[in-house]
Formats: structure tokens, sequence, C-alpha cells
């Protein structure tokens, strides 16, 4: 069996329970494609002795749950005990955590399998994982027959890459303004974020610690339902963790969204949205109509000001968070000139280990912060964020149960061609996102059709506040119903 | 609003990020883009709102004040740039 890697979770979970398949037969084949596709820059850092000995474990534990055994690629956001977690920053060469995320010991815990570290933009930020110090990542889609190689978005491009690549059977991702249902659109996967507090965000490193939440990317819907529940629970070292059962996501699946009350935003049909998303997304409310939901046009009256909020927020909590990486106790020091004192080097660490995004971002964040601005731009996009919450308050308590929007505005677009923009060009591409981001909803990115190019498109479904339950069966529906099973032609 | 110069260097400087001085300008040509951007929050009216503190209403939990970690120098200190005697080292700092 060569084709192992392109296994769904769930699969791999029956026939390893079966006993038709072991783990480490599994993670070979994974390690196996992970060897061939260095053309995509995924991994970054691998792991394959690790995974071996990792898949014997589970090969060994016959108790095991539903991730046991199951091989999987972790964003290099998330710290891993004794291997390298960079966050994509050449501020953190080197660094090798002496602990685990609580995401990731719950996923080890659970007999899953880590094959490397993931590619991503530094430090989170990015949609195109051009910020990345270990170069951009590939999506294995392209347009047609052209050569030019596109992004697979980002933040978690190297998650979203590898996923839709078949290198592993699913991968972590965090999102703080999309950053994994813009990739996983971009490269025809599945992509959850959770409600806020839902993922303990302990032992990720912190980019904007009120946005932040890890979630799963995954081959289909059900994967997710699965991978979720498994990265999910009250963390007593996250504050913000919520103390609340985990369903169990994977029975909520039942298909049936009957009665269910499905709400269309006015506000996401932008000036200028081309046709065929404009078409996606009609297509997809027809399917959920066609499933027995009703469909209601709703107003979200804010949206126009969630970008520029998260502008202000995220950057002020990115200066505040990354104010650690100092040279001292992690991570690269400047080579210092004689007489320079440690103002020199702050100044000088921080100038060589952050790129120019990070750079820029620090700077926005430190500027809205500082004396004689923090009202006019931090305190006001604050009460800004309270009305794009209550925007969404007020259409759930009038009955609505989800929201369907487009993913992103484009489909996934070439590597470089963003590079003369200016930034807020880039930061449009969350959009549709950003939004769940600011109010802590779940939010999830489905693969729903293919551009004129034959690039994969997405659409976002967004729930109540902890019912990812009802939204992932929401999600199940749609996917069904889109029957997306477009794969991209091998080139790497 | 746009960005002078100084203000530009003055960031910097907060932010602790050395910047050239053959940089400043364009630096302060991109703040001003982003504040740009960022201004259009004065479009919308905020009077009686309450600045958001938590996204979830949930009150943030309190644990006894023991301690529960700790007695690890040598892992503290394993990713230390330069570490001496069981303490990060540091350029002097008091004259």
């Amino acid at each position: 069996m060569s084709d192992l890697s392109k296994l769904k979770i769930s699969e791999a979970r029956d026939a390893l329970k079966k006993g038709d398949l072991t783990s480490v037969e599994l993670t070979q084949a994974c390690l196996s494609e992970i060897e061939k596709a260095g053309a995509l820059n995924a991994f970054v850092h691998k792991t394959p002795e690790l995974a071996i000995d990792m898949a014997r474990a589970a090969d060994a534990n016959k108790d095991g749950g539903d991730m046991n055994g199951i091989p999987l690629g972790i964003k290099d956001l998330f710290c891993t005990k004794g291997v390298p977690s960079q966050a994509a920053s050449g501020i953190l060469a080197g660094f090798k955590p002496e602990y685990e995320s609580t995401v990731t010991s719950q996923l080890f815990a659970g007999g899953a399998v880590m094959l490397g570290k993931l590619n991503m933009d530094e430090f989170a930020m990015g949609s195109s994982n051009e910020t990345s110090v270990y170069g951009n990542a590939v999506n294995p889609w392209k347009r047609g027959n052209d050569v030019a190689e596109l992004t697979p978005g980002g933040s978690s491009g190297g998650s979203a890459s590898a996923v839709a690549a078949d290198l592993c059977l699913a991968a972590t991702g965090t999102d703080t303004g999309g950053s994994i249902r813009q990739p996983a659109a971009f490269v025809g996967i599945t992509g959850i974020k959770p409600t806020y507090g839902r993922v303990s965000r302990w032992g990720i490193v912190a980019f904007a610690s009120s946005l932040d939440q890890a979630g799963p990317m995954t081959k289909d819907v059900r994967d997710a339902a699965i991978m979720l529940r498994a990265m999910s629970g009250h963390d007593p070292k996250d504050s913000t963790s919520a103390d609340l059962a985990v369903p169990d996501f994977e029975a909520a699946l039942t298909g049936d969204i009957r009665g269910k009350v499905i709400g269309i935003p006015k506000e996401y049909r932008m000036d200028g949205m081309s046709s065929e998303i404009e078409k996606l997304w009609s297509d997809g409310t027809a399917m959920l109509k066609d499933a027995g939901a009703e469909i209601r046009d709703i107003t979200l009256p804010h949206t126009k000001y969630a970008l520029p909020a998260y502008y202000v927020i995220a950057p002020a909590e990115a200066s505040s968070n990354l104010a650690r990486y100092d040279g001292v106790r992690f991570g690269h020091r400047a080579k210092l000139d004689a007489g320079d004192g440690i103002t020199e080097m702050y100044e000088k660490t921080r100038a060589e280990g952050f790129g120019s995004e990070v750079k820029r971002r620090v700077m926005i964040g430190t500027y809205v912060l500082s004396a004689g601005f923090y009202d006019a731009y931090y305190n006001r996009a604050r009460k800004v964020r309270a009305l794009i919450k209550r925007d969404f308050e007020t259409v759930f308590a009038d009955g609505i149960d989800a929201i369907l929007t487009p993913a992103t505005p484009s489909a996934a677009f070439g590597l470089g061609e963003m590079a003369d923009s200016d930034p807020v060009q880039m930061y449009l591409n969350d959009v549709f996102t950003v939004t769940v981001n600011l109010a802590g909803l779940p939010g999830i990115a489905v693969p729903a059709g293919l551009d004129k190019n034959g690039l994969p498109l997405g659409l976002q479904l967004i729930g109540r506040p902890w019912e990812e339950g009802d939204l992932l069966n929401t999600a199940y529906t749609l996917e069904r119903a889109a029957q997306f099973v477009a794969k991209p032609n091998r080139w790497w | 609003m746009s960005i002078d110069i100084q203000t530009a260097r003055r960031v910097a400087k907060l932010a602790r990020i050395a910047v050239p001085e053959a940089d400043l300008p364009e630096l302060a040509k991109e703040f001003s883009a982003m504040l740009g951007f960022i201004e259009q929050l004065n479009e919308v009216d905020v009077e009686g709102i309450e600045p958001m503190t938590s996204v979830t209403p949930q009150r943030l939990k309190r644990r006894t004040d023991v301690v529960t970690d700790g007695g690890q120098p040598v892992e503290i200190l394993s990713n230390a740039p330069d570490a001496r005697e069981g303490f990060f080292a540091v350029p002097k700092v008091v004259e």
C-alpha cells in the first residue's frame, strides 16, 4: 500500500483498530512522502526517529483512542520538548523548549505521532507564508499548466501544504485573524478555529493573546471533529481556557440540519467581489437550503471596521508579547561592539532577529499603546470590537444558528505577487475571517468548489460560541452536498 | 494622520528595535499608511460603549498562592545565549 499517507484520520483509525495496518507502516509512508516533497518546503524540522518511536508505542497500545497511531505535522508555533520551536523566526534560532505545549501533550498522550514541525509566517504574522525565516512553503496546487508557484496561504501555510499534499494525515494550526481558515481554503482542505477558550494556548508562542486559538487542519469535516476533540479541554495553565466539558464532536455529525436557520450577512458582499466567489456563495446557500435549512438575510453592521480594529488590537498585543525576545533567556543575541550596554543588546538583537513584517507590527503596536495615543487608538479599537461582537450576539438572539460566508476574497495567489503592494492589500485576505476572532466565535472553512484555473475555493461557516458540534454538523452537510474531491496534480 | 521621521525614530526606540537613520523615512511612510487605514475607526459611534476586556464572559480563575513548579535551574538556563554560574549573563547594566 503506497497510498497510506492519503488516508483520513477516520479511515486510519478504523484500519489500525482492526489490525489491518500498523502505525509504523503509516508513519513510514508519511516520512517517505515528506522526503520526496522538499520542493513544498512544508516540513522545516523533521523528526523521523521520534516519529518511529512514537508509532511503535502506539502499536503496542491496544486500548488507544481515536488519535492513537495517527501521524501529524505540528505547526512551528507549538513548543515541542527537545525539538526546535522557532515560530519561523530568526530570533528563536536554536530554541529547544524544555516543555511541551498543552495541545501537543494531549495529542501525544492520546497516541498521536509527530512527523516534524511545519512552516508558517514568522510569529504567525502573514497571509502567504512569505514572512517565514525558512523561506515560504509552496501550495501543491497550480493554475492549470502554469508553472508559477502559488502561496499555500498563511499563517498556517506549511500545515495547509502538508495536509493537501498528503505528507501527513492532519496538522495543527493556529488562527489569530484567519490563519487556519484562509490557508485551508487556499489548498482545498478543512480547518476549524474553535471558540476562544476551547483549546489551551499554553506552550503556543503568543502573537495576540485575546485572539489566538489553535485548531485542526484536516482532510475532511469528520477528521476535524475527531482531532478537535483531542485538542480541546480545560487547562489550569491557561487562565482563559474554559472549564467546560468537551462533547463528542464526531457524534454530532448526523447530516441533518432541517429547521436550522442559516444567516447570509449582506456586509460580506464586498465591492468588487469576483463572480466566482459570488457563485460559490450562492451555490453553498442553495445546498444548505436543499438540506432543509431556512435561509435568512442578516446584517452585521460593523463588519467594515473589523480589519482596522484588528490592526490595532493584534499589533498592540504582539508588541507586548514579543517584548520577551530580548536576547537574554532564549534565542538569538546580537554580537555586541565594545562599549555596548544592555539597551544596545536589546536593540541590535531585535533588529537582527525579527523580520520586517514582525518589526512593522511590533512598532505599530508600540505606537498605538504609547502615551497620548492609547485612548484614540487602542481603547477605540476595543470599543469597536465590543460592537462587532454585539452584531453577532444580536443575530444569534434572533434565532440564527450559523452564518455562511466566503472563506477568502480569492483563490490562492502567486508567491511574490503581492511583493509590491502595500501591507494593507495583504491584510484584506482576512476580511471574511477576522470578525470571528474579534468576537471569539468558532469558524470553519470547507472546500466547496474550483475557480476557472482549477484552484480550490472555500466557504466559511460561523457558529454560536461553544457549539462547535452543531457547526461541524452544518459543515458536514455542506461538505456532503459540495462533494469536493479534487486533488492537486503531483509535481513535487 | 501622517507620521514624521522623528516620531518613527521615537517608536523604534520605544520598541527597542535598532532602525538605521536611512530607513526612517520609509518607516514613517509605512506607519502613515497603516494609521490611515486604522483611522476608519473614527467613523464609528462608540458613545457609551465599554472597551472589551474579555471576549468570553468569564471571570479569570483564581488559584491558591502556592509554589507549583520550580527547582529547575539547568532547564531554565539551557536556552540562554549566555549563562554563567547559574545565572543569565548580560552586558554591564549599572555603572
